[in-house]
């Protein structure tokens, strides 16, 4: 059975508790369901956290995971997200031998700047859609980056 | 009041109006077994392995409706209850499993009889808890308890740590249990239920399936009204045995890979599957793209991810089965039993054409008789528990259940050695009924310890093993499937099972005829202590009608037909 494996974004609201992350993680392994990409921090002022999970799978699966997550007890709420803004960093290290003023052009473009110069190397970070960030990744390859960390999306519906 | 951890769990029990727990101790646990020591709040069952002690559970759940409670020390004692767990989880069980756990200051060193418990049960419980302050401890068993047996039921796992069942804390159990993030939704849609509703009064060939959440929910009895008063024939999954009566005449049988002819060409044939408390499970619909391919869907349940999980439901409605059917009560006179006469005609037709039975053309006894004798002998006066395999398949095709809790079976996780412990559970919860096990030569063996546990605590129930020297239902399979390659299913080789029930201080029968078979239960049932009564029942003999795994309902293997004997 083959169906369309569309990207979706999952936002689960959760009581900040313990093993509350491995409940979430379990089921998505326990029901052969895919992660991309997973983000949690702690709302401000409240007892839950806010995870961002971004996901693949039919219309039939993307249901069955909502439904699934919101059985699990500590779980207030699951948003699907249709409309919605959405924001993923990365971190790319360079050498400093590389070419300064295009790398940092090339951040600006992409939401973006150099943060950190050392002896050898720089750090560069770039904030932006996730896509635009997979087109920075590609754009920056010539410049031999040495070392890439994504952080994973975070959402919020318009 | 300031007390122990221990003291809390066996107030929290008395709380819950608990008077039966199975269990076992080990160190872990030693402080709650020394206050159940000195209780007499409720009566504590000593099994002979964790496993049985959850399966007890679970049966005396089954039967009462109550929830089933088990305590268990931390490491092998867990793992070994972990299978009963997992059962239970599976057929919607409501339990509350204790089990003890290091102390906290051990907790993550490896520790003797340490194991990360939660961890393990997390995928096979609805919710378990690591209880880290006798604090919480109160709290902690109301919402398990609350949480077991709320929306749709199922275990509920509670691990403890020594040093936390030691720690005296405030305890106050008179709390109101409000769960911000836990509301199982109860009451239908009442504009979802007028739609299904007005869909069944268009419907030509509509047709009830009912699972095992109308028992769950205690709605057999509202279920038989609408059925009787909307004239609709109905078919009954493996766990909704006994919501009808077998002799009802709108209950055409159960559906599925051993359902009969009648009911899987019915579900194949209907316009409107009307499915209440049944999660459309593979066992039942066999090839998914072909199941009642013709037909809307109304899906009745109180999980919503068990709607539209594997069948698109056209008319979803979630709530419990009580309340939505007493809606759809309300609004049934605009369905007129005379429209579907020619249906029931139909289906009346299916089943003359290949009617559930079997043939007596052997020397040695047919097991579907030892299940249909039973029934002639006991019927409604027994509850009925099974194991795993042919026999239970033959149990659910033959024993005339009438009423709902008669029947105790593993149907989700098909747990072998699931029968005798929870025949013990159900003896326990309904002493007045005589509580068989029906079970294999291969089942038994699993939990047989539990003879120990039924002479001791005087469960006398009553196992029948039908003995066909064979794992049958894999030898079936292997038969059909495999080109009789009989790997590792030949079970020649077994004990003395009448001398293995006496040398636990049961009692034991080996039979071959039928007289001898009548006289062995009718002996059990007087001395009415634990019994093995082993059938020597033909080796060969197949489950049928069957669907192939991954076939079409509508494309059975039927029993050959024969002229009776005469």
């Amino acid at each position: 059975m083959i169906e369309n494996n569309e990207r979706r974004v999952i936002s689960v609201i959760v009581v900040n508790e313990a093993s509350v992350l491995s409940r979430i993680t379990d089921l998505f392994s326990g029901r052969g369901y895919n992660i991309t990409s997973l983000t949690v921090a702690p709302i401000p002022d409240s007892k839950y956290s806010r995870l961002t999970i971004v996901t693949a799978g039919s219309v039939r699966v993307i249901e069955q995971i909502t439904k699934q997550l919101h059985k699990l007890i500590p779980i207030l709420k699951v948003y699907e997200h249709s409309d919605l803004v959405e924001k993923e960093m990365a971190l790319v290290k360079f050498p400093i031998t590389e070419n300064l003023s295009d790398i940092s052009t090339l951040c600006n473009a992409y939401n973006g700047k150099i943060v950190n110069v050392g002896d050898n190397v720089i750090i560069a970070m770039v904030a932006d859609e996730p896509k635009r960030v997979d087109n920075f990744l590609s754009v920056i390859k010539r410049y031999n980056p040495k070392e890439i960390v994504r952080s994973g999306s975070v959402a919020l519906e318009r | 009041m300031q007390i122990s951890g221990a003291q809390m769990v066996i107030e929290a029990l008395i709380a819950e109006g608990v008077n039966t727990v199975f269990g076992y101790p080990g160190g872990a646990i030693m402080n709650v077994y020394d206050e159940i020591y000195k209780q007499h709040g409720f009566k504590h069952i000593l099994t002979r392995h964790e496993q049985a002690a959850i399966h007890a559970a679970e049966g005396y759940s089954k039967a009462s409706g109550k929830v089933g409670v088990s305590i268990i020390t931390s490491g092998p004692g867990f793992t070994n209850a972990v299978t009963g767990l997992a059962d239970a989880y599976m057929d919607s069980v409501p339990l509350v499993v204790i089990s003890g756990q290091v102390p906290m200051s051990l907790i993550g060193t490896d520790a003797f009889q340490e194991i990360d418990a939660v961890g393990i049960s997390r995928p096979c419980t609805k919710h378990n808890y690591l209880v880290t302050d006798a604090k919480d401890l109160g709290r902690v068993l109301k919402e398990a308890f609350y949480i077991a047996r709320s929306g749709r039921p199922g275990p509920v796992h509670v691990d403890i740590p020594k040093d936390v069942t030691a720690q005296i804390a405030e305890f106050d159990y008179d709390l109101d249990i409000d769960l911000e993030t836990y509301k199982p939704h109860t009451k239908g849609n009442p504009r979802q239920i007028k739609k299904a509703m007005e869909a069944i009064a268009k419907a030509k060939r509509p047709l009830f399936y009912l699972g095992g959440g109308v028992v769950n929910s205690n709605a057999a009895y509202e279920v038989r009204d609408l059925i009787h008063r909307t004239g609709i024939p109905a078919v009954e999954t493996l766990m909704a045995r006994g919501v009808l009566s077998y002799d009802d005449e709108l209950l055409i049988s159960m559906l599925g890979m051993h359902g009969s002819y009648a009911a899987n060409m019915a579900m194949s044939e209907t316009d409107l599957v009307i499915g209440i408390g049944a999660r459309f499970d593979d066992r039942v619909t066999g090839k998914l793209s072909e199941f009642a391919k013709n037909a809307g869907v109304i899906h009745v349940d109180i999980d919503p991810a068990s709607i539209s999980k594997l069948v698109n439901a056209d008319y979803p409605i979630v709530g419990d089965i009580k309340n939505v059917v007493n809606e759809m009560l309300e609004l049934s006179s605009q369905v007129h039993p005379e429209d579907y006469e020619s249906w029931r005609e139909t289906i009346n037709n299916f089943d003359r054409l290949h009617p559930l039975t079997f043939h007596e053309d052997s020397d040695r006894l047919k097991p579907q008789w030892v299940i249909k004798r039973v029934g002639e002998l006991l019927g409604d006066s027994a509850n009925i528990s099974t194991d795993v395999g042919q026999h239970q398949m033959w149990a659910a095709q033959f024993y005339p259940f009438t009423r709902p809790r008669q029947w105790v079976t593993s149907g989700g996780l098909g747990t072998m050695g699931f029968g005798f412990p929870a025949a013990m559970g159900v003896k326990a919860a309904s002493p007045e009924k005589v509580s068989i096990n029906f079970t294999g030569d291969g089942s038994i063996l699993m939990n047989c310890q539990e003879l120990m546990t039924a002479v001791e605590k005087k469960l006398p129930v009553i196992n029948i093993i039908l003995n066909n020297n064979f794992l049958g239902m894999v030898r079936q399979w292997q038969t059909l499937f495999y080109d009789k390659r009989h790997s590792e299913t030949d079970l020649s080789v077994q004990p003395d099972f009448v001398k293995l029930s006496e040398a636990f201080g049961g009692i034991g029968y080996r039979v071959h005829t039928k007289e001898e078979f009548d006289a062995a239960l009718k002996d059990a049932v007087e001395k009415n202590i634990v019994a093995f009564i082993e059938v020597i029942v033909e080796r060969f003999e197949d489950v049928m009608p069957m669907v192939p795994s991954g076939g079409s309902l509508f494309n059975m293997m039927l029993l050959e037909k024969k002229e009776e004997k005469k």
